[in-house]
């Protein structure tokens, strides 16, 4: 399924929607599907500043650790605890209700990011 | 069904398996020695069974383990060697057993004589002048030995900032470096398996405390070109740190204080045949080259004019200790005696013929397993089942799962992190020719076979493949009474 | 006895020189395995070896041993030792002469336990894991816990990791430890901590030998990881830790204990204390005195901690038959996946003492590790009380004491000591080797093994010592 057009990926395999003042952030259904089963998620805690392209928390399979990174700058405004608890939704709707941040005050050079389209280029090339 | 009951669950009210004589002073007259608010409310919770009940359980649950005595154990960096038996009589026999560490020096000279024998060996053995015995494992030889780094160059005024660590270092080199506050930077490997010179040379800068380095490397190739290394780091002041693990391959064969190398660990828990245990204890011992002594930890073992040993807790600039008393004693008297029925005329042989099995195997299973770093060998080597997770979906897990179905240990598996679906295999120099014909034939055999076999695997052994996922999303870690 | 020299060795020749009975390979074998690889002899697979790196000449090491040589040199050896069978011993500062169950050494010489390796294969090596998921579950049962991890290498090591979980899960880098804590440990957390940016405080006994609640209080602040109390102490009181665990939370530290196992049987848990890590040396349980280790580490925690433990955790699963079974756990911890970013560097650990203190606590119960820990402290006490009869000895601290106990001899104590070594005692630690200054005091320390003749027997002799010491 060709990834969603509405919304910015990361080659580490984040994605980020920008609405207005506000974003989401999540996690690629790549990503879901490479990790297979999920023992863990480690979010940051509301009020956070995030750093692009630095880590803000992890996901966890049995046998590897990933590094969450930030796809812009900005501050954390909601944290989505449910999933923390749940992963169902991170495996089945990574891009609705998988959804792991909301970020405000968000900065950043957007260029650096893909489209859907170039996401998809980009993860055939690298499963090769 | 073939669960075994918790020790718990065999548990009955009013049940010993060991007795004490009656009291022989008076008993306390009343509470006052022991305050109520300093006093245990909460019940023990250990369980009561009888001496036969005890010794039924943990022999039961032998019987669902398997050790280097029951078969191979071809684990590529373990080096699972024969655990000779005279050194678990001679290690517990009551003059080593039964000594308490703080005793006075005089009450134990054959201890200090040990440890001072033991320190020989590893200087020799090594090319490394001065040796601490005290750290408990390897990794925490790797600590230690980083700590002695940093002190030296803090001696010279200089702060090095960061270690480097190929791609291929076992996890313990970075995890030691980030323990001493050194920041990891890794360095590439070559399609031969080697470090990338040209990676390599441009990280080396004043800003390097180390590099870690192990020879041979954990794809089995020996490092030729660390002697350069060494000069390009020595050039910068930086030290080149060397993990012994893989010193199996050349043991009584070349030294790594002759390959440059200001530092090392040991693990005597592989090289020098004591027991793994189920996962320790081991033994880390460190050695170091003279410009690093004064900086090892206290106490250390001196001998007098008079030909008697004391331990010696003063030292201006040592970085302090690393554990309580003076080490693993009894791994390294094990260890000791280990290497004293070799003797110096026969070290070498432990190497050569440790070098031989593992070409020998490789030779083996090569045409029909994909080796990435060609045909020849250290001590150990590694396949990749790659091309077999391509065309079958069989990777390294569901090998070693069927292997277990045959009775025998897997390799180790994904490790390296370099080669994907790894299988590294040692099969050490105790392992006889036939030993070897016969893991061939069977890996030969699983490779053949239907995947749904595979994928199936283990179905002969006391338990199938377990839920790790659900063990870790819902961790159990302790048993709890039913209330 | 010296160490012998080396007779002479040819280095030349890649000739077995002799026979080994832990080499299989003939010469025949040989032959066939170069035959399959396709070299002429085994120097051929060195070749990688640059020949400058290549040892020459002979090794400063004595010839080999065969077994009959090896049993004559280390009996020799171990005679030069005095073991607790012929000097009657009362040292203890975290070392302890208990008696193990002979059922205790018999199940771990089950080689299908000792020549094992580490669980990861699990379907093979339940029997490991299950052990470890008892010694796990009896750990959390003395403490009063809610996790243990698989161990950890010894005493002063589980105290040092201990306050690095601190650290991490805090983000604070000040630790307070009581001056009770066993100087061995700080020592260890020092070294440890040496490059980690890390603020070291020790706060004071009072003068009743306890920890001084309103000096740790001052203590206390916003920067403070953790609070460390030893319990009993180093010098053998018995601490009251409640006051300090509600201090130590309003800081926001972490309140650790370091603890001694058998006492556990009768003195108030971590848990019920309000501890938020226990640790301790285990050697205790079973586990001989061996001139310092193997021992046993051992670390406990709030279920809220987990993801900060160190070392191999085990836990309960099922198969794919449904089964209940145990497997190796929450490793994305530790080094092997982790790396730099591991809660520790540890990869090996102490498995086979953990299974040791799990027999030895199966086989003595609840009611037996009472009777060592009760049996112990009334030795202790009588032997105490006997001593501080005579004239001049007195204990050093007020407060109430398990079965280590500070005696103050009036005298220098090394001297003493000697003359009761000579008698075959050794009285107790001289606290100077620890404590510069305090060169009247022994730290001694009795268990359920001293018979009372043989106390009666340490009192007379103390007393004749000091006797002699009066008139010369």
């Amino acid at each position: 399924m060709p990834s969603p057009s509405d919304r910015l990926f990361t080659k580490t395999h984040e994605w980020i929607k920008i609405e207005g003042a506000t974003a989401s952030v999540g996690l690629t259904e790549f990503a879901v599907h490479a990790i297979k089963d999920i023992v863990f998620i480690e979010l940051p805690r509301v009020g956070r500043a995030l750093e692009a392209g630095k880590p803000f928390g992890v996901v966890e399979s049995v046998k590897a650790v990933f590094d969450l990174n930030a796809p812009l700058a900005g501050t954390v405004a909601a944290v989505n605890g449910g999933v923390e608890a749940d992963f169902t939704p991170l495996a089945s709707d990574p891009y609705g209700a998988g959804w792991l941040l909301r970020l405000t005050h968000v900065t950043g050079d957007q260029s650096a990011l893909m489209d859907g389209a170039a996401y998809d280029r980009f993860c055939a090339q690298e499963h090769h | 069904m073939s669960e075994e009951k918790l020790i718990f669950e065999k548990s009955a009210p009013g049940r010993r398996a060991a007795t004490f004589p009656a009291l022989d002073v008076p008993a306390f007259a009343g509470d006052a020695w022991l305050p109520k608010d300093a006093r245990r409310m909460a019940p023990l919770g250990l369980p009561e069974v009888s001496e036969q009940d005890l010794v039924r359980h943990y022999t039961r649950l032998s019987q669902r383990n398997i050790g280097i005595d029951t078969q191979i154990y071809p684990l590529g960096s373990c080096t699972m060697k024969y655990n000779p038996k005279v050194n678990e009589d001679l290690s517990g026999r009551d003059g080593f057993r039964n000594i308490h560490p703080l005793q006075p020096d005089d009450t134990v000279q054959g201890a200090l004589q040990v440890l001072w024998e033991m320190e020989h060996w590893l200087s020799e053995i090594s090319g490394m002048p001065a040796i601490c015995l005290q750290p408990s494992a390897g990794a925490q030889g790797e600590l230690t030995a980083l700590l002695v780094c940093k002190a030296y160059h803090d001696s010279r005024g200089r702060r090095p900032r960061k270690v480097l660590v190929p791609d291929s270092s076992h996890g313990t080199n970075p995890a030691s470096a980030a323990y001493c506050g050194y920041t990891v930077e890794t360095v590439k490997s070559r399609a031969d398996g080697t470090v990338d010179l040209e990676d390599l040379k441009p990280r080396i800068t004043e800003d390097v405390a180390c590099l870690m380095m192990t020879n041979p490397n954990t794809v089995g190739i020996f490092e030729k070109d660390i002697k350069l290394i060494a000069g390009w780091l020595h050039a910068v002041d930086a030290q080149l740190y060397y993990d012994g693990a893989n010193l199996n391959a050349i043991c009584g064969v070349a030294r790594p204080g002759d390959m440059g190398c200001d530092m090392m660990h040991f693990n005597v828990h592989k090289t020098f045949s004591t027991p793994h245990g189920g996962g320790g204890p081991g033994a880390g011992p460190i050695g170091v080259k003279e410009h690093l002594r004064p900086f090892l930890p206290v106490p250390r073992v001196r001998r007098k004019s008079d030909g008697s040993f004391s331990l010696d807790a003063h030292e201006a600039h040592s970085i302090g200790r690393v554990r309580h008393f003076t080490g693993n004693f009894g791994i390294l008297l094990r260890g000791l005696i280990y290497l004293r029925s070799f003797g110096g005329d026969g070290l070498s042989e432990i190497a050569k013929r440790a070098v031989l099995n593992a070409n020998y195997l490789l030779a083996l299973l090569k045409d029909r397993f994909y080796a990435p770093y060609g045909d020849r060998c250290m001590h150990e080597f590694v396949l990749s089942v790659s091309p077999q997770k391509k065309q079958k979906d069989v990777g390294a897990t569901d090998f070693a799962k069927r292997l277990a179905d045959y009775g025998y240990h897997a390799p180790t598996i994904y490790f390296p992190l370099i080669v994907p679906e790894a299988l590294m295999l040692e099969p050490v120099e105790t392992e006889a020719k036939e030993t070897l014909d016969e893991l061939a034939a069977i890996l030969r055999k699983i490779d053949a076979e239907d995947p749904a076999l595979l994928h199936a695997a283990p179905v002969n052994t006391p338990v199938g493949r377990l839920d790790e996922v659900g063990a870790a999303r819902n961790p159990v870690l302790r048993w709890k009474p039913v209330l | 006895m010296t160490v012998s020299a080396p007779r002479n060795t040819t280095r030349e020749a890649f000739g077995m020189p002799f026979e080994h009975p832990y080499l299989p390979q003939t010469p025949s074998d040989i032959g066939a395995m170069l035959n399959v690889i396709g070299v002429g002899e085994i120097a051929d697979l060195f070749q990688t070896i640059p020949a400058d790196l290549r040892l020459k000449g002979t090794l400063d090491l004595p010839d080999h041993l065969t077994e009959m040589e090896l049993k004559e040199e280390f009996q020799a050896l171990g005679a030069l030792n005095d073991s607790t069978g012929r000097l009657d011993s009362y040292l203890g500062a975290g070392a302890y002469e208990h008696y193990s169950p002979s059922a205790v050494r018999h199940l771990l010489g089950r080689s299908e336990f000792y020549t094992s390796y580490t669980p990861y294969q699990p379907e093979m090596t339940q029997g490991v894991l299950q052990a470890l998921f008892e010694y796990q579950s009896c750990i959390c049962a003395l403490t009063g816990m809610d996790v243990s991890n698989a161990s950890l290498y010894e005493g002063g090591h589980a105290l040092a990791e201990a306050c690095l979980m601190a650290r991490a899960k805090t983000g604070r880098n000040r630790m307070v430890l009581s001056a009770g804590v066993h100087p061995e440990s700080l020592q260890v957390l020092r070294t440890y901590t040496r490059n980690l940016d890390t603020e070291i405080i020790v706060a004071p006994l009072g003068a009743d030998g306890r920890t001084d609640l309103g000096a740790v209080r001052a203590l206390l602040d916003s920067g403070t990881a953790a609070f460390v109390m030893a319990n009993p102490n180093f010098f053998g009181t018995i601490e009251d830790a409640g006051p300090f665990a509600e201090a130590v939370h309003a800081a926001g530290a972490l309140f650790i204990m370091a603890v001694e196992p058998v006492s556990l049987a009768l003195l108030k848990s971590p848990g019920e204390s309000g501890a938020d890590i226990a640790c301790g040396e285990g050697q205790s349980l079973g586990i001989p005195l061996s001139y310092g280790g193997p021992y046993l580490g051992f670390l406990a925690a709030k279920m809220e901690l987990v993801r900060q433990i160190p070392g191999r955790i085990c836990g309960q699963t099922r198969d794919s038959r449904g089964q209940r079974a145990f497997v190796l756990t929450l490793q994305t911890r530790e080094q092997h996946i982790r790396r730099e970013k591991a809660n520790s560097n540890i990869c090996t650990n102490q498995t086979l003492l953990a299974l040791a203190a799990t027999i030895y606590l199966g086989a003595v119960g609840p009611q037996g590790l009472k009777e060592v820990a009760g049996q112990g402290a009334a030795k202790a006490h009588y032997l105490a009380d006997a001593l501080t009869k005579i004239g001049g000895v007195k204990l050093s601290t007020t407060a109430p004491w398990f079965n280590e106990f500070t005696l103050d001899l009036g005298v220098d104590a090394v001297g003493v000591l000697k003359t009761m070594q000579s008698k075959g005692i050794l009285a107790g630690l001289p606290l100077s080797r620890y404590f510069p200054g305090r060169d009247r005091e022994i730290l001694v320390a009795v268990t359920e093994v001293k018979k009372k003749a043989k106390l009666d027997r340490f009192v007379a002799e103390l007393r004749e010592a000091l006797e002699c010491r009066k008139k010369n």
